[in-house]
């Protein structure tokens, strides 16, 4: 069985390497200051106590007062993972964060849908572009007020 | 005058036959050799997990099939997997052993559809693939018993199977796996000690297991290079904790180890299957409508369950605000992040090896846009 860290544990391990990183955390998530994320991220890649050498998945969450960027990673000699979330600073307009391409080169493409569909800027990626979607296409899908449906189409047939 | 010499860009795709779907890549090529790769995704994007967020949770497994369309049954597995830890759904005995005979199928399907592309890309042109596609032919049969359906099967639903295999399902099955096991054994007899095999495949495109491990690539093409990372093992979801089977390594990370891998692993999963028939008992297939009703409503909450897919690590991450459709759902597609080393494995590789490579990765358009 992968053994899931409890959330106390690894916020305290966390905390007592990064100070004031840990923003708060629960039975098994742990919130990470966004300007710590980088230093405890190169910690959990190298420190020999958490060795978490697989980036699982990375993705993101609209909470529509904040964006929330999830990830979970896997120690393979261990077979141990954990849960880390981060809130996601410089309000809606301009959401950004730091990148961990250079830690996980797996975040690459994973970074880049984030940016692509929920518009979150990762600071330091080397190949920020659209995934998906085309170059110019307007907004980022998965924003929870992105308009879904061409209203001018819906309009001209006289449905609403 | 000495003769000048300059490197070409090339546009592969998106409706080149060999890229599996609607694949695109900017490659550069000096002379025969590459130089650069630009892949370019999203012509098959549909936005699944944006339509995800407009539908409940029991609809939304007709959409997981849609993504990857030639291992339909794992992601509805995993999909389920998911929403029974959303919701706290303890599944039907009966309903989780038919879906592991479902999904180790599909799993074959899968494995024989990536090996016949593969060789249909090294230039032997029809006979493999033929062979290969008759016996997956066989499994969409079997599939066609089970719900009717043969591709986009939307068999499973949270808490087990939506309905019992017929009777003429189990001689059926019975039957197919002794023909799959011949026919695995005449393909390994063909194709397993081929010398024009050996020399195209053997010592291409290999990577050290530090750099796939950081890249997140995960299935067979890891265990490929030397790491017992199986997550049916590892982190036993279903019964998988209650059949035995080997795990299938080799050390050379080349495309012929992964070939190999794909065709044990094919062996394996028929092992999967004998025990489950031997395991399954009478009951329901599924928690009665009072128990899991067909809208179910979780508590606010996340959650994610991963399987091994046929490619890699398949996960659902949910995420419930406590209302009939999730707020936000993200798939952890491993044809997409199995593909960040594509430049890699292909940079000062030959013209003749591209599609070779690109097919010892085995992706799924479908998976890799959504």
């Amino acid at each position: 069985m992968i053994k899931e860290w409890l959330g106390n544990f690894l916020a305290e391990k966390i905390e007592s390497k990064v100070k004031n990183s840990v923003e708060k955390f629960d039975e098994k998530n742990v919130w990470i200051n966004s300007e710590k994320l980088y230093e405890v991220c190169r910690l959990l890649k190298e420190d020999t106590l958490f060795d978490f050498d697989l980036l699982n998945s990375l993705t993101s969450v609209d909470y529509i007062d904040h964006f929330e960027v999830v990830y979970r990673f896997t120690s393979i000699s261990y077979r141990s993972s954990c849960i880390i979330k981060c809130k996601v600073g410089y309000g809606r307009n301009n959401p950004k964060i730091d990148s961990i391409v250079d830690i996980w080169r797996g975040a690459d493409y994973q970074e880049r849908e984030v940016w692509d569909l929920m518009g979150i800027k990762f600071i330091g990626h080397p190949n920020l572009k659209r995934i998906m979607l085309w170059d110019g296409f307007p907004g980022h899908p998965l924003r929870k007020d992105f308009v879904t449906y061409d209203q001018s189409i819906v309009n001209s047939k006289g449905v609403d | 005058m000495p003769l000048e010499t300059k490197p070409v860009t090339v546009n592969l795709g998106p409706q080149h036959p060999s890229t599996h779907g609607v694949f695109r890549m900017r490659v550069t090529f000096d002379g025969e050799e590459i130089v650069d790769v630009e892949p370019v995704f999203g012509y098959l994007h549909r936005g699944s997990e944006k339509l995800a967020e407009e539908r409940t949770y029991s609809q939304i497994v007709t959409l997981t099939d849609r993504m990857d369309y030639v291992s339909s049954m794992l992601n509805n597995q995993a999909y389920t997997l998911a929403v029974e830890k959303l919701c706290d759904i303890v599944p039907s005995p009966r309903g989780v052993w038919l879906r592991m005979i479902a999904s180790e199928l599909q799993r074959i399907a899968s494995h024989f559809v990536a090996t016949g592309f593969l060789l249909q890309d090294l230039g032997a042109l029809g006979t493999p693939l033929i062979y290969c596609m008759r016996e997956r032919e066989n499994i969409l049969d079997l599939f066609e018993m089970l719900c009717g359906a043969r591709i986009t099967n939307s068999y499973l639903r949270p808490g087990g199977v939506f309905m019992d295999a017929p009777d003429v399902f189990w001689p059926a099955l019975d039957r197919s796996l002794g023909d799959i096991e011949k026919s695995i054994d005449e393909i390994e007899e063909y194709l397993s000690g081929n010398e024009i095999i050996f020399s195209r495949t053997k010592g291409t495109a290999v990577l050290s297991s530090e750099s796939l491990v950081n890249a997140s690539i995960t299935g067979p093409m890891l265990r490929a290079s030397g790491v017992d990372w199986d997550l049916r093992h590892r982190n036993p979801y279903d019964f998988y904790s209650e059949v035995t089977f080997k795990r299938i390594l080799h050390t050379a990370s080349d495309n012929y180890a992964r070939y190999w891998v794909r065709v044990q692993e094919m062996r394996e999963s028929l092992k999967i299957i004998s025990q489950c028939i031997k395991n399954i008992e009478p009951g329901p297939v599924r928690p009665s409508f009072d128990d899991v009703p067909r809208l179910v409503r979780p508590e606010p909450g996340d959650s994610y369950a991963a399987i091994e897919g046929s490619k890699g690590e398949l996960g659902f991450y949910l995420v419930s605000d406590g209302g009939i459709s999730p707020y936000r759902m993200h798939v952890r597609a491993p044809s997409l992040i199995n593909l960040t080393l594509l430049r890699e494995m292909l940079v000062g590789e030959l013209f003749g090896d591209l599609f070779v490579i690109f097919g010892s990765v085995d992706l799924n358009m479908g998976e890799v846009d959504r």
